[in-house]
């Protein structure tokens, strides 16, 4: 094997007294993908902050970039040292063309002035090479996330970067997205960049990594080989114990057939929806599968009363209702999890028991709407304990905790009112190994105390693994179902043919 | 075998291991520091003017008669102040607090003068206020148009129905009902400690905002609408009605502040009346340490604002800095001010 390109040691990054990093060491070559796993917190993230230069190491480690000693000591010396980081929320510029992001801060000028034109003519062959659709000039905010991230990876390339960090580049993105990204990545590594690449999901990992580094609790655990490679090897390393179930389905399967709550009857939006129907019963998790932009989140956000319905109708307990907004969805005891905690769903800056109470604090209120404040204490506490969220105390803001436990506090919200539908959209979207599993055990639970559950997941084992059929959408329609002894069995090709399309082919 | 999982368990159990107890009240003391840092925010820099002035002024600042003036000048400013701490919470602005004072004040007097309906003067003139928020509030709300605009133009023209009211000129009514609370003070202990009434109603102000804001479900929903706007809507909040309640509040807070005008000048004046409060108001509450883009902020904070801006005017007449110098001096401290304070947080919360 050729020299490495980078090595960092004895890295170690303290926040207050608290080490983030306790010497850690990494090594990659140029030509890899070096996959970095380990649970939320076990310090991936700020390892890589720490190479690209957002925050400054302890004193004592060294980081050396082909071979010779590198000061990183701010995000410009990073890209100047060579290193791209690619986040997992994407720093782009909506309001900007693709040209002028890709250039963002390098801009090239002919005296003072911006030359835009040949900023343009040398990106298309840049383009072209990640075999993107669209053109320079196209607006960033108008495109798909997964396009969005070819925008990033563009702006990698023309900063001439020989180490790439992508931090979970596919929570975001579709089946079909996801392979093209892969087919990049390969692309990439024979053009001799050296990938490091965070991901919490296995297959990526198999598919993709030549060596895996596994980090807990900010130190090295280990590194494997891509022969050593094994799930079983590096759950065993993340949590330092054996996983035996990782998904979880005990509930009673039968109630697919059991008594129905919701059913929605050839709703659409005009656009992206048009004409869904389904039925979920009480005590069944239904999947909704389907390609990123098939229309799911939509069809969740008219059945939540968050986007206007242009035809059809929704039917609770088969009495038929309307729902003009959120508001009213949850009065009918409709809960929505939105794919996008952080947009959408959390309130950063605010304590987690506020958080967590806060669908349910005008029930509670006292006299004059006055918050009764043991009452959101006690539901705090038992929400803290019944999800098991790992927190300080509920008085902690709920932007300063992980990924899976802000996720459980967002969860905590909706149940607190007792939903009779819970809509999931990408429930372990962003979430580590541990809290994935244990929020697959609290759907499990509310499915057996009879909730009616629609999960809308893009990852296609953990539909399987928990749902007790599937749904899948293609271009705004149900495109067909799979479920247990059908004619569809529930596998991961027949979920992917439905959603592509390819089964029509089949069948004609 | 300490993991990440099986620690933080711990945490939640009632018996914790000793470093896991220490680390998790380590967070917790260093937010509630922040918030500490936060609430306190201006207060020493509030301390520290007041003593300066006291030496330079030769001790003619902590004199009771002096502090009674600070507080009544502080007065109609905090009361528009808390109304703008409202709306900036939920990410708006208010710049028409200070028209709106002007024709709450020029309603009260005009009808001060109908025999039979003066004493009506006083709600009257806090209705008006509060008429012409909701009137924000619902451009702001239904019509989704941006509160910047929407106030910048009924700064405008709510100007204009002021000057409509008394046919631009002043109106006076020198035997104005309720007179009291803009000139007498309440007297606590007599011949020794007494307060304005303009100050002991911007407090009662303070006290009710406090309570609305921290104890009451709505005050919740103005943080979460701040906050984040697309959650709360998406959390079931009714978003529009939020927005239309904060702007009542300003609205209603600035027809009580000119309500506190009319009855301390007995008189009013359509055009000059309350000409730019809005900017001593909202410096106030930026001074406070309320997040400019929302969902962060106390009504405490709001306070020490407005009490800094009154003690400032007050100090820089009794030091005798020229009217012109004032000026100057006043800005450069609450650019300084709010640059101290931006560092302080930024080192509290750096993690």
């Amino acid at each position: 094997m050729s020299e490495p390109i980078l090595e960092m040691r004895r890295v170690s990054k303290s926040f207050f007294g608290m080490k983030a990093l306790r010497d850690v060491d990494l090594i990659a070559y140029p030509g890899e993908v070096h996959a970095l796993m380990g649970e939320n917190g076990a310090g991936k993230s700020t390892l890589m902050k720490v190479l690209s230069g957002a925050y400054r190491p302890d004193p004592g480690g060294e980081i050396r970039i082909e071979g010779k000693t590198a000061r990183i000591d701010g995000p410009l010396a990073g890209r100047a040292a060579g290193i791209s980081i690619i986040y997992q929320e994407l720093s782009l510029a909506p309001n900007l063309t693709v040209a002028e992001n890709i250039y963002l801060g390098r801009e090239t000028s002919r005296s003072g002035l911006i030359a835009r034109t040949s900023m343009r003519e040398s990106v298309f062959p840049m383009l072209a090479r990640l075999g993107a659709d669209f053109a320079p000039d196209a607006l960033v905010g108008e495109l798909s996330i997964g396009r969005q991230q070819l925008v990033e990876i563009a702006r990698a390339l023309a900063a001439k970067s020989k180490i790439l960090i992508m931090d979970e580049p596919t929570t975001a993105l579709s089946a079909g997205e996801t392979e093209r990204l892969f087919a990049l990545i390969r692309q990439l590594r024979a053009d001799g960049l050296a990938i490091l690449y965070i991901s919490h999901r296995m297959d990526e990992i198999y598919r993709l990594a030549d060596r895996v580094t596994v980090l807990r609790d900010g130190a090295l655990v280990g590194s494997l080989d891509r022969p050593q490679i094994k799930a079983e090897t590096i759950i065993r390393m993340m949590v330092g114990r054996d996983v035996s179930s990782f998904y979880k389905k005990e509930h009673d399967p039968s109630a697919v057939r059991g008594r129905p709550v919701l059913s929605v009857v050839d709703i659409a939006d005009g656009q992206r929806v048009r004409g869904c129907s389904l039925t979920v019963h009480a005590g069944e998790v239904l999947g909704l599968a389907g390609l990123v932009g098939a229309g799911r989140t939509e069809l969740a956000h008219l059945i939540f009363g968050a986007a206007p319905i242009t035809s059809g109708e929704i039917r609770l307990e088969s009495r038929r209702i309307t729902i003009a907004s959120p508001h009213e969805a949850l009065e009918n005891g409709i809960a929505y999890l939105t794919e996008d905690r952080k947009a959408f769903g959390l309130f950063l800056d605010m304590s987690c028991l506020y958080n967590i109470n806060l669908g349910v604090l005008g029930h509670d209120a006292g006299l004059g709407g006055v918050v009764d404040r043991q009452k959101a204490r006690e539901r705090a506490k038992d929400a803290f304990s019944s999800l098991s969220i790992r927190a300080p105390g509920p008085q902690v803001t709920a932007g300063s905790l992980s990924g899976g436990n802000q996720q459980k506090v967002l969860l905590s919200r909706l149940l607190a009112a007792s939903p009779k539908v819970l809509i999931l959209d990408e429930p372990t979207r962003g979430v580590d190994v541990g809290a994935k599993s244990e929020i697959y055990t609290i759907i499990d639970n509310l499915a057996k105390s009879g909730v009616a559950i629609l999960v809308i997941s893009s990852d296609l084992p953990e539909v399987i693994g928990i749902c007790d059929r599937v749904l899948v959408m293609k271009a705004g329609r149900i495109a067909g179902e799979a479920a247990p002894h059908s004619a569809s069995p529930m596998t991961q090709e027949n979920i992917m043919k439905l959603a592509t399309g390819m089964g029509e082919l089949d069948a004609a | 075998m300490p993991h990440e999982s099986s620690r933080s368990q711990d945490a939640v159990a009632t018996r914790v291991a000793p470093s896991v107890a220490k680390r998790s009240s380590e967070e917790e003391k260093r937010q509630r520091a922040q918030v500490f840092i936060r609430a306190i925010g201006m207060l020493p820099v509030l301390l520290l003017l007041c003593v300066a002035f006291h030496f330079l002024s030769d001790g003619r600042f902590f004199t009771g008669q002096n502090l009674g003036i600070v507080l009544q000048q502080a007065a109609v400013n905090t009361v528009l102040a808390a109304g703008m701490t409202f709306v900036i919470l939920t990410g708006g602005i208010d710049l028409s607090v200070g028209s709106i004072l002007a024709v709450s004040a020029m309603a009260g007097l005009t009808l001060s003068k109908l025999p039979g309906l003066a004493e009506l003067w006083l709600p009257v003139s806090v209705l008006a206020g509060l008429a012409f928020g909701l009137v924000n509030g619902a451009l702001i709300a239904s019509l989704r148009l941006p509160p910047f605009i929407v106030t910048l133009g009924s700064l405008t023209a709510v100007r204009g129905v002021a000057r409509l009211i008394g046919a631009d000129t002043t109106v006076f009514n020198p035997s104005i009902p309720f007179a009291f609370i803009g000139n007498g003070s309440l007297t606590l202990i007599p011949g020794v400690v007494s307060i304005p009434w303009l100050s002991v109603v911007a407090l009662l102000v303070i006290l009710a905002s406090w309570f609305v804001l921290r104890r009451t479900v709505l005050g919740v929903h103005i943080y979460a609408v701040g906050g984040n706007e697309s959650a709360a809507r998406l959390a079931g909040i009714k978003v529009w009605a939020v927005i239309l309640f904060v702007y009542g509040v300003s609205g209603l807070l600035a027809g009580l502040g000119g309500a506190m005008q009319a009855a301390r000048l007995y008189a009013a004046n359509g055009l000059q009346l309350g000409q730019s409060y809005e900017l001593d108001a909202i410096t106030a509450v930026i001074l406070g340490g309320t997040s400019f883009v929302g969902g962060i902020g106390s009504i405490w904070g709001t306070l020490v604002g407005a009490l800094i801006i009154a003690v400032l005017s007050n100090g820089l007449i009794l030091t005798g800095v020229s009217d012109v110098w004032q000026y100057v001096i006043k800005g450069l401290v609450i650019i300084g001010a709010v640059a101290l304070d931006r560092y302080r947080l930024h080192a509290s919360a750096r993690t």
